[in-house]
């Protein structure tokens, strides 16, 4: 993939809709191409958190590990990111991301990124807004997950 | 496991009404998930008793297990199957639990069918959204099925269902089938998943991103823990769905089923009669009021 269709295929992902063709230029030039197999492990918990990508195909599951087994909390498609803590660079990574089919995603490093942004803060508070709207998407979830609604409370009726 | 001193279908009841359960003969009982099963019963054979298969998508009927007690249950069979009467039950309490266990030919006191129903009528010549939690997909089955049968007279059908876990997933056959019909997503998630659980992992609202629908030509049909429709209800708000496109089946708790109690007051509403089914225009203002 060219540098022109980079631009072209970020300026149709979703998590970068609204940005300016400015901006999407900027992250092409960050951007490059990485696909995985199917159950390959893109990180695990405790793993620095170097990379942030943005997905174009194909779906990922984040685990937890715990003595025993592993518990699948969330999976994330195309269209989405995966790795947001690639822009707080002193969090090592929570989850285990492994991919439940054929992924192909575009990559960013973390620290490039984060310099990017630091040298050019409107475009720095444009990213991390989208950054933001995820990380609040995926609290809304995982709060409503915590509240476990189907869980055996009633009679029974209806 | 309940034992039971088996009931027999007869004898008929001296006076019948909205109050009277009929007995009807359990044909058959499938078990759907570890916890949840299907009942499948014969009509009531007394007078009125062909009454009770004439339902509409989204009604419920009061059953009375013999000397146990009686619950609200929705249907979930097929509205134009009135040879059998189904529903789906979840066995959690004394009565569900032995509900679940009895035996063919045993007999079960129906009454109804009750309710509101889902706005089918109204949903012609749009999209339908269907979004389902847990249980809450029995009472929308019967919705599914009309489409299905009338295909011609609707959009897209989409079908989103959450469920606790893999094993928690009710009527997964038909939802994959209903997956691969035209014009037809169904999509399947769950709170928690094992590493042998291939699908989506997530609340049902991580599902919304996925809808390929117009909101304005869609009609919404909710069913399932208030809570999860409180935030599907934000989504769907969120994507601009009308208030009046939105329908959402209440829980309360439902004694008479006729509007003569007043147990299942909800605000100005009675839900036994008023509805289970509800625009989200008329109900949203009640939505937070807890039952004590």
């Amino acid at each position: 993939m060219n540098s022109i269709q980079v631009q072209s295929a970020l300026a149709e992902h979703p998590f970068l809709a609204g940005l300016t063709e400015s901006d999407i230029s900027t992250l092409a030039s960050l951007a490059f191409e990485v696909q995985f197999q199917e159950e390959q492990i893109i990180f695990r918990d405790g793993d620095p958190s170097s990379f942030f990508y943005l997905i174009q195909s194909g779906h990922v599951a984040l685990e937890v590990r715990a003595p025993g087994h592993i518990l699948r909390i969330q999976t994330i498609g195309d269209g989405e990111e995966l790795g947001w803590s690639s822009f707080l660079a002193s969090v090592n990574k929570q989850f285990q991301a492994r991919c439940l089919e054929p992924v192909r995603a575009f990559a960013f490093d973390g620290a490039q990124i984060i310099a990017r942004c630091e040298a050019d803060p409107a475009f720095g508070f444009r990213v991390l807004r989208r950054v933001l709207s995820t990380v609040a998407d995926r609290l809304r979830a995982t709060r409503l997950q915590m509240l476990d609604v189907y869980a055996t409370r009633g009679g029974g009726g209806l | 496991m309940t034992t039971h001193q088996s009931t027999p279908v007869s004898p008929v009841p001296a006076s019948s009404g909205p109050m009277t359960p009929l007995p009807a003969r359990l044909i058959s009982v499938e078990k759907e998930t570890h916890d949840t099963y299907t009942l499948t019963l014969e009509p009531p054979s007394a007078p009125g008793g062909e009454l009770a298969s004439r339902f509409r998508p989204g009604q419920f009927s009061m059953l009375y297990d013999y000397g146990v007690g009686e619950l609200p249950i929705s249907i979930s069979g097929d509205p134009e199957r009135p040879e059998q009467l189904v529903y789906t039950i979840r066995s959690v309490g004394p009565v569900t639990t032995s509900l679940v266990t009895r035996a063919p030919g045993d007999a079960i006191g129906v009454r109804g069918p009750f309710g509101t129903p889902w706005p089918m009528t109204e949903a012609r010549g749009k999209s339908v959204l269907i979004v389902a939690g847990g249980i809450g997909l029995a009472p929308l089955r019967p919705a599914i099925y009309h489409i299905l049968r009338h295909r011609g007279d609707y959009n897209r059908l989409v079908i989103l269902y959450g469920a606790r876990s893999p094993r928690d997933i009710l009527f997964k056959k038909e939802l994959s089938a209903w997956g691969l019909l035209p014009d037809t997503q169904s999509l399947i998630t769950v709170d928690y998943g094992g590493v042998s659980w291939r699908g989506h992992v997530g609340v049902v609202t991580t599902l919304f991103k996925s809808i390929r629908a117009q909101p304005a030509e869609t009609y919404a049909l909710l069913c399932g823990p208030e809570v999860m429709m409180r935030f599907a209800l934000r989504e769907l708000q969120i994507r601009g769905l009308p208030k009046n496109q939105i329908f959402l089946s209440m829980e309360r708790n439902m004694k008479c089923a006729a509007g003569f109690c007043g147990h299942c007051q909800l605000g100005p509403f009675f839900v036994c009669k008023d509805g289970p089914v509800f625009s989200c225009a008329a109900i949203e203002p009640w939505m937070d009021l807890y039952e004590a």
